[in-house]
């Protein structure tokens, strides 16, 4: 019989060999980031999430080694690597933990990429390498305490003035709010009912007017800085509007970036569940054998693998038809629907299997289960996913 | 300064091991390599040395098959200027191996050598000083601090009990030991920009070596642990024990 290795670092699940589908670079970057969340953060994030903690000051550490908008190009400091690899990097960060994972799929697909595709080259040259250095950390301001599922229907207005333009709102559910120093703010330059008068500003947080306060009271995510932010007539330079974004369209590519990255970091969830799950029950010892000897723990651990096993193959895939540009929304969303639901799967039946130990912070399964449970409703809902699949699936909207 | 790396590619020690049809290697099959830990000290030393020194050049020569292009990159990926892949499917003993990087060395004009202490596959520790013998330069194995002033280098080594300082002139070889440095991660840049950095293959044919492996076979299983006992009374029969037979106190 042979065992997982006796040493904690992790090896990964490659049931498939998936690994022969990988470029060098491609493995040898996720073994950087491997390599990392196992020296960096493993020994501090059962305690972060217990004390309700972001670890911020690995945010040096991963800027520095290049984790921050590493899809984009590297004329603005960003690594310059595929999606495969940007995909590679979220999974082991959320090996590690959902809410870290989160911290970088903002700063990366939800803060430099809107910078990015809908920026002038003066904002690009100004914010991207600083973001990607980690001397700015931004936030993604769209979603409303009215306004989740619905992002269309946001009432933060943009007005125009002498001086600039003038926004009042509220946003809520910001991941990274209270430490950033750069919100990038969607709002309605025109009618509060007009989704096409959406356009997205850059608003240093120390704009007078903005502030940004922690939501109390998680019980998932817990490593994450989750925030309200208060616009009171937040008045920014003209030039502070993205001016290429247009429309509730604008925001939604944001969040198809983000997605993406949610698709892989699911699997890294999942796999961080299963090898806990499989370490305990070949070493937990009960009615004189290890657990792992029982059928019941067995079709467990085979139901865990043939998810990750499919998920893995699926992804890969998607990263590759966004590589040849050929990425659908609705193909992001087969990938993060299916993914994070097989993940909370995973996480619950690794809880289950690990028995009392399991309801402990030193083991990582609870924890996952409980961020998943965010991963689940963020960026786009189970349920919306679903809708956005049947409406491509049919031509018919259920909304 | 131009500083010298030697690499070997090997087995990670977490690989499980299984003895080739020969008798005398292993079977690489289903094995993960990886670059020799102790030889990353090395690399670790010399990229950190240049950058402090604001100039010079970083080589890593590495000796075996093409698969050892990825063990190169890796190290270039690192921070290394270039490579070198002395490329021979032969599995040379450590005088070969001594005898085919001291050449290529030679060439290079190198103001230091540097490479592990020891590889983690087969444990030999010679092959530092016998390429610094074949070079004709002082050579201080298993350094765990390194200074180098003007023209001179002060080595720390530990040893059982006590730290030695050993001093000698540039030009020498080092081998690394655990605690000289912490090697760094590839910054992602740096891994796409190793594919770009100069690769030099240049096949070369391994020499009589001084000794033949005769036999290679794994490690008797451990037998199971004993309990000597419960609670407190235990603890006389377990002292007796860990003196008597264990000999550990």
């Amino acid at each position: 019989m042979s065992s997982p290795a006796a040493n904690s670092r992790f090896t990964g699940v490659d049931f498939y060999d998936a690994d022969r589908l990988l470029s060098e670079e491609e493995r040898a970057i996720r073994d950087t980031v491997r390599t990392w969340v196992d020296d960096n953060l493993m020994p501090i994030i059962g305690d972060c999430y217990i004390e309700g903690r972001f670890p911020k000051e690995l945010i040096g550490g991963m800027a520095e080694l290049g984790f921050f908008g590493a899809n984009l190009p590297e004329e603005y400091g960003c690594a310059g690597l595929n999606n495969v690899a940007y995909g590679l990097i979220m999974q082991e960060l959320e090996r590690g933990d959902s809410g870290v994972r989160s911290f970088a799929s903002v700063q990366g697909a939800l803060v430099m990429y809107p910078i990015f595709a809908f920026g002038s080259e003066e904002q690009k040259q100004q914010w991207l390498p600083r973001l990607a250095s980690g001397k700015e950390i931004g936030c993604f301001g769209l979603t409303e305490p009215d306004f989740g599922s619905n992002p269309g229907g946001l009432v933060t207005t943009a007005r125009q003035s002498d001086a600039g333009w003038v926004l009042n709102g509220t946003k809520m559910w910001i991941t990274n709010g209270s430490q950033a120093t750069v919100a990038i703010v969607w709002a309605k330059v025109g009618d509060v009912n007009d989704p096409t008068s959406i356009r997205g500003f850059i608003v240093p947080t120390t704009t007078p007017g903005f502030t940004a306060k922690d939501q109390k009271g998680k019980l998932s995510l817990r490593a994450s800085d989750t925030s309200e932010l208060h616009l009171q007539d937040v008045l920014v330079p003209s030039d502070a509007i993205l001016p290429n974004s247009s429309g509730i369209k604008s925001p939604l590519m944001c969040l198809t970036q983000a997605r993406y990255g949610i698709a892989w970091g699911a699997i890294g969830a999942a796999m961080a569940c299963y090898d806990e799950a499989l370490r305990y029950a070949v070493n937990r010892v009960m009615f004189d054998r290890p657990i792992g000897q029982t059928q019941i723990q067995q079709v467990r651990l085979a139901d865990m693998l043939t998810e990750i096993t499919k998920a893995q193959l699926l992804t890969l895939q998607l990263g590759r038809l966004k590589d040849d540009h050929l990425l659908t929304p609705q193909q992001v969303s087969l990938a993060k629907r299916n993914n994070v639901n097989m993940a909370t799967d995973c996480a619950r039946e690794a809880r289950r299997l690990l028995g009392a130990n399991g309801i402990l912070a030193e083991y990582h399964s609870m924890r996952h289960m409980a961020n998943l449970e965010s991963v689940y409703t963020y960026e786009g809902t189970h349920d919306m996913h679903s809708l956005i699949l049947g409406e491509k699936i049919t031509g018919l909207s259920a909304f | 300064m131009k500083i010298a790396v030697c690499l070997k590619r090997v087995p990670d020690t977490t690989a499980k091991i299984v003895i080739a049809g020969d008798g005398v290697s292993i079977d690489p099959a289903g094995v993960k390599f990886v670059p020799n830990p102790y030889d990353e000290y090395a690399i670790e030393e010399a990229i950190a040395r240049k950058a402090a020194a604001g100039e010079g050049e970083t080589v890593v020569i590495t000796l075996g098959t093409d698969a050892s292009q990825e063990t190169i990159r890796s190290a270039l990926a690192m921070g290394i200027d270039r490579g070198v892949l002395l490329q021979t499917s032969d599995h040379p003993d450590p005088a070969a191996v001594a005898s085919l990087l001291a050449e290529e060395l030679a060439l290079g004009e190198f103001d230091l050598i540097l490479m592990g202490k020891m590889a983690v596959d087969d444990s030999q520790h010679q092959v530092g000083p016998q390429v610094a013998e074949q070079l004709g330069m002082a050579c201080i194995t298993a350094v765990a601090h390194l200074d180098i002033e003007g023209g001179t280098i002060t080595a720390e080594r530990e040893i059982e009990g006590a730290v030695e300082v050993v001093r000698c002139g540039l030009p020498a070889v080092i081998t690394c030991d655990k605690g000289l440095n912490t090697p760094r991660l590839p910054a992602l840049k740096g891994i796409m920009a190793a594919k770009k950095k100069p690769l030099d293959i240049k096949p070369v044919t391994a020499g009589q070596g001084s000794f033949e492996v005769l036999s290679l076979t794994l490690p008797p299983d451990r037998p199971p642990g004993r309990i000597v006992g419960e609670g407190p009374d235990a603890v006389p029969e377990l002292v007796r024990l860990l003196r008597t037979e264990a000999k550990a106190i």
